[in-house]
């Protein structure tokens, strides 16, 4: 399937379709499902420094279209990954990111320096995350607090490449994407996750403990549309569109507006197979369209 | 590969209750390495979430998998309204299930929609069960003529007394521990009743497993969103996922909040 080869920051990618961060884990439980070396790349589970707890449950609460996580970046923390989870992945003939976040300053840099001397293929910096008190989104949802991190990250992991996601709670996705450009990322991808909150009316409580969430799934999709093409259109640098991704059309959609690559999450928990269904159908639809490459799609959506 | 999808033909719908639905669907490959006490996640048509349901039953010679469930909510109301003939698409078999031993005396504590999952566990316990059910009232009561059929000691509990016991399931578990030995507890139900069930079985040193519900995402454990507070050997504590480290806990191990 050449036609779906891409190569972004000199990474190369059999197809397009990533794993998002979150919902995938370190790929071992889908790997028991389908080989999930079909896919292109992976996003691990977000790591921080040290093991995280996470939030108490519910953590989860449906939507229509969609649902609220409020998982709070539980994990197992980089040393564990490194030691556990990267080795194995590295036998999966898959591309590996390692989506990292963190608490304090002092946080990302350690985390970055290790996953810098680490055999992963790519960084993603986690500076959306809306469900932990402190770090996560507060270093993203504004300019010089994305910059600076981004920057600082990027001292510290010199050598591999840099995708900085990005929050969509914000006034200018844009004015972000451009920010973490200037500081030194080599891509960006968007959308995390959009806050949101829901109450049981029996009991008069939010249904997560955490009282709010991420919203995520097909419910957000044309709101990613929207901020992956206005990013295509501020910055440089390549675009990873996420948010809502459910089917094939939705992925050459996302690619229109400006993606080089996507990455699947929330469809999963519907269909465990559907980023593979979104492998076929993009290849398929290139196929009886005679596009060569589907990189030949991105950010060709033609504005009225 | 441990895990399944497959598209399961419903063969037989019956209504046990106002609210309680059985389901017995043809299944060739999830059936195979299932296990009592785990469960399927089924899609729900138009919704982003599957359902986790227990297994009730399974029979890997015919190739049956039976799933009993109570409407809950949204996805529960429409799994509830389909028929025999259509397809379940199901996810199976998760969760790591009851480890029974059937020469032991095992007594099995079940709360409503709880029961469920026990009918297959103590079916090869056949005389050496004692199956302990309770229920909000005899309207809601469920199973207890095919736990018999099994040849299990069946005693019933309602919150209202309309049938058995006017009381407590836990209390009828005191009662049972009192008379004679037995060498093992499995529950499922409501939480309240699983932390009453451990400490009745916990303070006569019976190992007791429980089987727990929460929220879930994939049913895999990946998204880490069904997270269960467990004490760790060394004395800490951790979030567990009943997806993929249960439903089915030492209840030494659950922290009850």
């Amino acid at each position: 399937m050449s036609r779906l080869n891409v190569n972004i920051c000199g990474v190369e990618f059999k197809n397009p379709v990533i794993a998002a961060s979150g919902t995938y884990g370190f790929g071992r439980e889908y790997n028991e499902f389908y080989p999930i070396s079909k896919l292109g790349g992976i996003s691990s589970k977000g790591m921080t420094i040290r093991e995280k707890a996470g939030n108490p449950p519910p953590r989860i609460a449906e939507t229509p279209s969609g649902i609220l996580n409020s998982v709070g970046l539980q994990n197992p923390g980089v040393d564990h990954f490194i030691s556990e989870d990267l080795p194995w992945l590295r036998q999966q003939d898959i591309v590996v990111i390692a989506n990292i976040a963190g608490a304090t300053e002092e946080d990302y840099a350690a985390i970055a320096e290790k996953i810098s001397a680490s055999d992963v293929d790519m960084v993603e910096l986690n500076i959306s995350c809306p469900n932990v008190k402190a770090g996560g989104a507060a270093f993203g949802t504004s300019c010089a607090g994305a910059e600076n991190i981004t920057a600082l990250v990027r001292k510290h992991c010199p050598n591999k490449p840099l995708i900085v996601k990005l929050s969509p709670n914000v006034t200018s996705i844009s004015d972000i994407a451009m920010a973490v450009e200037a500081a030194g990322a080599d891509a960006v991808s968007l959308i995390n996750t959009l806050l949101g909150m829901r109450i049981d009316i029996r009991t008069r409580r939010p249904i997560l403990r955490n009282n709010k969430g991420g919203m995520s799934g097909a419910a957000v999709f044309p709101i990613a549309v929207r901020m992956v093409n206005e990013v295509y259109n501020a910055v440089k640098i390549p675009v990873i569109g996420l948010g809502g991704i459910c089917g094939w059309k939705d992925a050459i959609e996302m690619t229109l507006a400006g993606a080089s690559a996507i990455q699947v999450g929330t469809a999963m928990f519907t269909d465990p197979y559907a980023p593979l269904k979104i492998i076929d159908g993009m290849d398929s639809y290139l196929a009886e369209n005679g596009i060569e490459n589907i990189s030949e799609l991105v950010g060709q959506v033609e504005l009225w | 590969m441990k895990y399944t999808r497959e598209l399961c033909p419903i063969i037989k719908k019956e209504q046990l209750n106002k609210t309680t639905f059985s389901f017995t669907v043809k299944s060739e490959k999830a059936v195979q390495s299932m296990k009592a006490g785990q469960f399927a996640n089924i899609l729900v048509e138009g919704k982003t979430l599957r359902r986790p349901i227990s297994v009730c039953g399974f029979s890997r010679e015919e190739g049956l998998i039976r799933f009993v469930f109570e409407i809950r909510g949204e996805g529960t109301e429409i799994m509830s309204g389909m028929e025999e003939g259509e397809r379940m698409d199901i996810l199976a078999p998760l969760g790591n299930g009851f480890d029974i031993n059937p020469n032991e005396k095992a007594v099995f504590v079940g709360g409503g929609i709880g029961v469920p999952p026990l009918l297959g566990a103590s079916a090869p316990y056949g005389g050496n069960a004692t199956v302990l059910l309770g229920f909000r009232n005899a309207g809601a009561a469920i199973l207890s003529d095919e736990f018999r059929g099994n040849g299990a000691d069946v005693r019933i509990a309602t919150d209202d007394g309309s049938l058995g016991h006017h009381g407590f399931v836990t209390q009828l578990l005191a009662q049972r521990l009192d008379e004679s030995p037995c060498d093992a507890v499995y529950a499922c139900g409501p939480k309240p009743m699983l932390k009453l069930t451990a400490a009745e079985a916990e303070k006569r040193g019976i190992k007791c497993m429980v089987s727990l519900e929460e929220r879930m995402g994939c049913g895999v454990g990946a998204c880490l969103v069904c997270a269960c507070k467990t004490r760790t050997p060394d004395g800490g504590e951790k979030y567990l996922h009943v997806c993929k480290n249960g439903p089915v806990f030492d209840s030494r191990e659950v922290i009850w909040e």
